[in-house]
């Protein structure tokens, strides 16, 4: 037997194309989340509300990513919002290459927050850098309050959590208490927000938090 | 279910690694994996065992050397291993930490059946 010593990151491809990314980012002054959860979990209805309560006072961009069609780009095209969508035809998650070619068809003229939502799934996505300034996880409450122990990868690798649907805490076994305490035993660091997409509570405070991150210029 | 396009990285960064003449020689690829890394050794190799099927590197396998996550506490200084994802210094108690190691996914090493190897 003979053997090659090679140490080599399996993702360096991904990680090199992500760092381009976030130089292009930073040289334009964009700054960029990287919107995860498991499907279904509010994040397109949270860019729609987000949109609503800044009315347009933030240059907004968005990097739509699904397996099949442009259901989400459209609903985010409504508000004006420039929008690309990557359709991954099955993959289960976005690439940084994929945003990399999605930045080229996309007018970042104006544009200081550009959120990337990422494809429904709460494993994948977190292995992968798509050159972000941080990762949003959404969980909504119907989900359960465990979820966070029992996909650490995802929570430990965010810097935000927004725990969505708390209009229907009062149907829910869901301990918010317990689902708060879960994601901050994995990540203490964890800045979390609690919202409902359909009753509009914990907006204005999720979109003062972008409002400042856009004033630091982060 | 990334696992199948991570087999396909490991894939590249062998071809990438390996002279083409000596490709068909490849027998075992050396992965380190950390537990945070998203990715479960036994998908992966199932995957890896999918796409090299019927090619000439049909004799490789993926052999895993599993690191455990350990974090170091940014106050005290203490360094411990992490049990059932208690994100807290067993020391102080603090939770400024840092990871030290826990999201690894590398290829480590190649080995290469040789001539005059036994049967392979």
């Amino acid at each position: 037997m003979s053997v090659i010593t090679i140490e080599r990151k399996v993702l360096e491809k991904n990680d090199q194309i992500a760092s381009r990314n976030r130089r292009l980012f930073s040289d334009r002054g964009i700054y960029v989340l990287n919107l995860v959860s498991s499907p279904g979990a509010g994040k397109t209805s949270l860019l729609e509300k987000t949109f609503q309560e800044l009315q347009g006072s933030m240059g907004i961009a968005v990097i739509e990513g699904d397996v099949q069609t442009d259901l989400d780009a459209q609903r985010v095209a409504r508000y004006g919002v420039p929008v690309i969508q990557i359709v991954t035809l099955g993959g289960c998650h976005l690439e940084a290459g994929l945003v990399q070619d999605a930045l080229g068809n996309l007018d970042l003229k104006g544009v200081n927050l550009l959120f990337i939502e990422n494809v429904g799934n709460l494993v994948c996505p977190a292995s992968y850098d798509l050159g972000e300034a941080a990762k949003v996880v959404i969980l909504s409450t119907t989900e359960g309050d465990d979820k966070p122990l029992k996909y650490p990868a995802m929570f430990l690798n965010s810097s935000v959590l927004i725990v969505n649907k708390i209009d229907l805490m009062p149907y829910l076994k869901c301990d918010l208490n317990v689902l708060k305490s879960n994601a901050l035993r994995v990540n203490p660091a964890l800045k979390i927000f609690e919202t409902s997409c359909f009753t509009g509570a914990g907006i204005p405070e999720w979109c003062d938090w972008l409002r400042r991150k856009d004033a630091s210029g982060q | 279910m990334h696992e199948l396009g991570i087999a396909q990285n490991i894939l590249e960064i062998v071809q990438q690694s390996v002279p083409k003449e000596q490709i068909a020689a490849v027998r075992s690829i050396r992965i380190r994996v950390g537990p945070l890394s998203g990715v479960v050794p036994d998908s992966l190799e199932f995957c890896f065992q999918a796409i090299v099927n019927e090619t000439e590197m049909q004799k490789a396998s993926l052999a895993f050397e599993q690191l455990p996550a350990i974090l170091n506490c940014k106050k005290c200084s203490y360094r411990f291993q992490i049990k059932d994802l208690e994100f807290l210094c067993r020391s102080c108690g603090g939770s400024d930490l840092e990871l030290v190691s826990g999201r690894e996914l590398e290829v480590v090493e190649i080995e290469l059946a040789e001539e005059g190897d036994q049967i392979l």
